[in-house]
């Protein structure tokens, strides 16, 4: 692969700064910070242009004085201006910000790019220094060594630095070692790149949002920490700050309380606009990086669909078929805009029948199974149609109603079986809570049902695995525990998400022949959302094909295979033809010849 | 699990002792004009020398480090270069107050934190930009100003609490809580600030998922699915969370008590540094170390109790 070939496959960088600006500015709040953020740089560069007063100028008639004299802000304890003070103070601080922040960020971000990079000695070192600094309070830290510093607040911020960099180390290190193995890096590694200019070119471009936003939070603790150190007294009295200027506003507090407000004010304007600055930033970056598809998955629990689909006139009349969607779409709303994934679908299941829901991955097949369950991602509802469930509408029930159905009347078995075992209750624990919950049994009854169940799935050992963690078994164990919990209360619809995909190719045919005696045996109906037509062969009665959302093509599966009307159906099952041969499926087409 | 525990601990002695003996060399790398500031500027050169050789500093640099550390392994920390009182004392007398400062304010960060954290991170809306807000405003106001302005409003305005002062436990239970209501105030916004936020993004992260929508599948109800499952998962995350929260009290209790004159580990710190009083500010040093590292085994059994996977490593 070429130089320019591997470019092509990295995130271009000036298209994405443009448009950050351009987001920060535009965010209300980014905009807000960011001028705050210049007046108060402005203020204090320009500090002699503002200041009413030198900072050091004594008037003993204004010592305390209150506000709204002479000194605009009142006179402190010694009779300076406060107004004056202020700005001249913003230098000092901003200043000593400054060290911290620099030195924490070279030293972080260097030591974080070579440690990610590199790996090996440096990175184990590396880490473990940053151990040892992440901890101890730097505040006492810091004060025990200020004498030995040399009772400089400037050499002190130095060491501030010091102390934090292990911030923006372990962000760096972080984000390099995700992105060292991406596939873009690894071309221009294959490609000839040295590593400096790997790094250069690709590294610090991932690395650079973060380091900002990390940028401005470390600014505004490094002033916080800083207006500390000087309020306890250990800055320079000659030198105008924000902490030492309400160290002497508590000394008369007494005498003038209002002085304390003004010093904490500048401290929190500024830092709150280096915060919100860095959020707006942020938001930035992940609206550029990400798109408004991944912002959907925000919060927190499914949500139920919000348009209720008018059609409550509609009753099934044919008692044989268990669950009929009629016109369904699924969208995802972000923002304004509604982005449908199913576009109005029409399915039937009869009882005790094994439906494959077929179709490439994006094609809608597990919306439509989500819908179903009423579990969609947060964001997606219902848009149109009805979901008719043993001849009830369902796909506008209230909560508590459709939790009455899922686990009892329909249920669930997930693609990927590892991660869908909560990891810190044992096996036994999440089989026997829904039986109780559901069902109503005691612990014992639900204890022994549970042990049945495992034994009922192939579990050679049914009280181990019983008693097992999840990260204790293995992913075929696991799939067959889902399936023993998916069973556990006899529904009489059963969806299996591409149950087989997960698992290694002995395991898929062992799950297969369990849910086929599974399904014969409690006379259940399956949805078998699968893109695989050999799983389709094995097991379906009927089938239906799904393209962008729809569905392109229902019948049975031996017609199917026969005589694929639709192009994209035949195009599928030829490409499934060339990899492997299913004994059904040659059957099936044999028979057609 | 014990061997978990005593490698722990074993990293945590070596942490100790490496931050020691970096602050020690740091410490008495300039320690040229310590006896002629203890006796001030009328001592003669011979009082100067005597106070010197008193205090060890005309020894090899780690002659005088292995003498401190061996009395510190036995409890001794020396005495204090300034009052002659023994550095031990000082901090066992001191230490009681501040840990009972510190301690009532992470419980009660973790109530605030844990409930509104896992509320917003449930229920999002306006509990969510609550958090938001509150998170920015605790960052950016220093928790000392803070204290300045609750003594401003409830001491010098509404005169309903004390300004300053430390009244002990076993004098009056009343008298310490009124003492500390306010110091630990103080600590709790900027704490409940960061908390919050992070156990939201950790509840949010459990809630996304996919064994919760499977619990979700199963029939469980919603109550059963976040208060037992999502909670005990979010817990590990939450427990480092307020583990930092604890190691960051330390440092803020210091200035807290400066403005509250309470008579903890931060007014002896701040006196110690003001004056340059190296033996009292490496006992200090050495038993912040010691109290960071049991909070984190405390933290790291904690985290093996919640989480099974941790117990196995």
């Amino acid at each position: 692969m070429t130089e320019a070939n591997s470019h092509v496959l990295a995130p271009t960088p000036r298209a994405a700064r443009q448009s950050i600006m351009s987001t920060v500015l535009h965010n209300p709040v980014g905009l807000g910070a960011l001028i705050v953020l210049a007046c108060v740089v402005l203020l204090s560069i320009f500090a002699p242009l503002f200041a009413p007063f030198s900072p050091t100028e004594v008037r003993i008639e204004s010592i305390n004085a209150p506000m709204g004299g002479e000194f605009l802000l009142g006179g402190d304890g010694v009779g300076r201006d406060i107004l004056s003070r202020l700005v001249f103070a913003g230098r000092n601080t901003l200043i000593g910000a400054l060290i911290a922040v620099g030195v924490a960020m070279t030293g972080g971000v260097i030591s974080g790019l070579l440690a990610g990079y590199f790996g090996k000695f440096f990175d184990s070192l590396a880490s473990w220094m940053a151990n040892v600094l992440m901890a101890m309070p730097s505040m006492i830290l810091l004060l025990a060594l200020f004498k030995a510093l040399g009772s400089s607040m400037f050499m002190a911020m130095v060491v501030f630095g010091v102390l934090i960099t292990p911030g923006f180390f372990r962000l760096v290190r972080g984000l390099v070692i995700n992105v060292k193995n991406e596939l873009y890096v690894d071309a221009a590694r294959v490609s000839g790149l040295s590593n400096s200019r790997i790094i250069g070119r690709h590294i610090l471009l991932v690395v650079r949002a973060p380091v900002v936003i990390q940028t401005a939070v470390v600014a505004g603790v490094a002033i916080v920490l800083q207006s500390g150190l000087e309020f306890l007294g250990l800055g320079d009295p000659s030198l105008p700050t924000w902490g030492g200027m309400l160290q002497d506003a508590f000394a008369n507090i007494y005498v003038s309380p209002t002085a304390i407000i003004w010093p904490g004010s500048a401290i929190a304007i500024t830092v709150a606009s280096l915060v919100l600055l860095g959020n707006a930033i942020r938001d930035g970056f992940q609206r550029v990086d990400t798109g408004p598809a991944k912002r959907r998955q925000k919060r927190g629990a499914p949500s139920s669909p919000t348009e209720p689909a008018s059609s409550a006139e509609v009753v099934e009349d044919d008692p044989n078929v268990l669950l009929s969607l009629r016109n369904v779409g699924v969208g995802y709303s972000a923002g304004e805009t509604t982005k449908e994934v199913v576009r109005g679908i029409n399915l039937q299941v009869h009882r005790g029948e094994v439906l494959g829901l077929v179709g490439e991955s994006g094609s809608g097949k597990t919306q439509t199974a989500f819908s179903i369950l009423g579990l969609l991602a947060p964001g997606g509802h219902v848009t149109r149609g009805s979901i008719i469930f043993d001849g009830k509408e369902i796909s506008n029930l209230p909560a508590p109603a459709m939790r009455a159905l899922r686990g009892k009347r329909i249920a669930y078995v997930p693609q990927e079986p590892m991660s869908n075992l909560d990891p810190s209750f044992r096996i036994g624990d999440q089989l026997t809570e829904p039986l109780r919950a559901v069902l109503g049994l005691s612990k014992k009854q639900a204890t022994e049902k549970a042990l049945a169940l495992l034994a009922r799935v192939g579990i050679p050992n049914p009280q181990r695995t019983f008693d097992a963690y999840p990260h204790e078994i293995s992913g075929g164990m696991a799939q067959r525990v889902l399936i023993a919990g998916a069973i556990s209360c006899e529904p009489d619809l059963l969806i299996a998400d591409e149950v087989t995909t997960a698992l290694d190719v002995t395991i898929q045919a062992e799950v297969l022949d369990l849910l086929r005696e599974l399904q014969r045996e409690l006379s259940m109906a399956v949805i078998l959302v699968t893109h695989n037509f050999g799983v389709v062969a094995d097991l379906c009665d009927r089938v239906a094909v799904m393209q962008n959302g729809q569905i392109i093509e229902t019948n049975t599966a031996l017609e199917l295979f026969a005589n694929p009307t639709h192009p994209y159906t035949q195009m599928l099952l030829s490409s499934t033809l060339e990899d492997s041969v299913p004994r059904d499926l040659v059957v099936a087409n044999q028979g057609a010849r | 699990m014990l061997s978990f525990v005593i490698r722990r601990l074993l990293a945590g002695v070596a942490l100790v002792f490496v931050i020691a003996t970096i602050t020690y060399v740091l410490m008495h790398s300039s320690t040229g004009n310590v006896a002629r500031n203890i006796l001030g500027e009328n001592a003669t050169a011979e009082q100067v020398a005597a106070k010197t050789t008193e205090l060890g500093l005309d020894q090899p640099l780690l002659t005088q480090y292995f003498s401190w550390l061996g009395n510190a392994l036995t409890g001794n920390f020396g005495i204090s270069w300034y009052n002659s009182e023994s550095v031990t004392a000082a901090l066992v007398g001191r230490m009681p107050i501040t840990l009972s400062m510190v301690i009532s304010a992470i419980i009660v960060i973790a109530l605030i934190s844990v409930v509104l954290g896992v509320t917003a991170a449930v229920k999002g809306g306006w509990l969510d930009r609550v958090i938001q807000v509150v998170s920015v405003v605790g960052f950016a106001l220093p928790n000392f100003w803070v204290a300045l302005m609750l003594v401003l409003t409830f001491s010098l305005s509404l005169r309903l609490l004390p300004a300053t002062g430390y009244v002990p436990p076993s004098e009056s239970i009343l008298g310490w809580a009124a003492t500390l209501l306010l110091p630990v105030t103080s600590l709790v916004l900027g704490g409940v600030a960061s908390a919050a936020q992070q156990i939201r993004g950790a509840t949010i992260d459990v809630l996304r998922q996919d064994y919760i929508r499977t619990l979700h599948a199963r029939g469980l109800s919603p109550q059963s699915v976040v208060l037992k499952h999502a909670l005990r998962n979010a817990a590990g995350p939450a427990l480092t969370v307020l583990s930092l929260q604890f190691i960051a009290l330390l440092g803020g209790a210091v200035v807290i008590e400066r403005v509250f004159a309470i008579p903890g580990i931060g007014t002896l710190t701040v006196n110690a540094a003001l004056g340059g009083d190296v033996p009292l500010l490496m006992g200090i040093v050495v038993v912040m170390a010691i109290l960071v590292v049991l909070v984190n085994l405390v933290i790291d059994i904690a985290n093996g109790w919640v989480n099974p996977k941790v117990r196995v490593q």
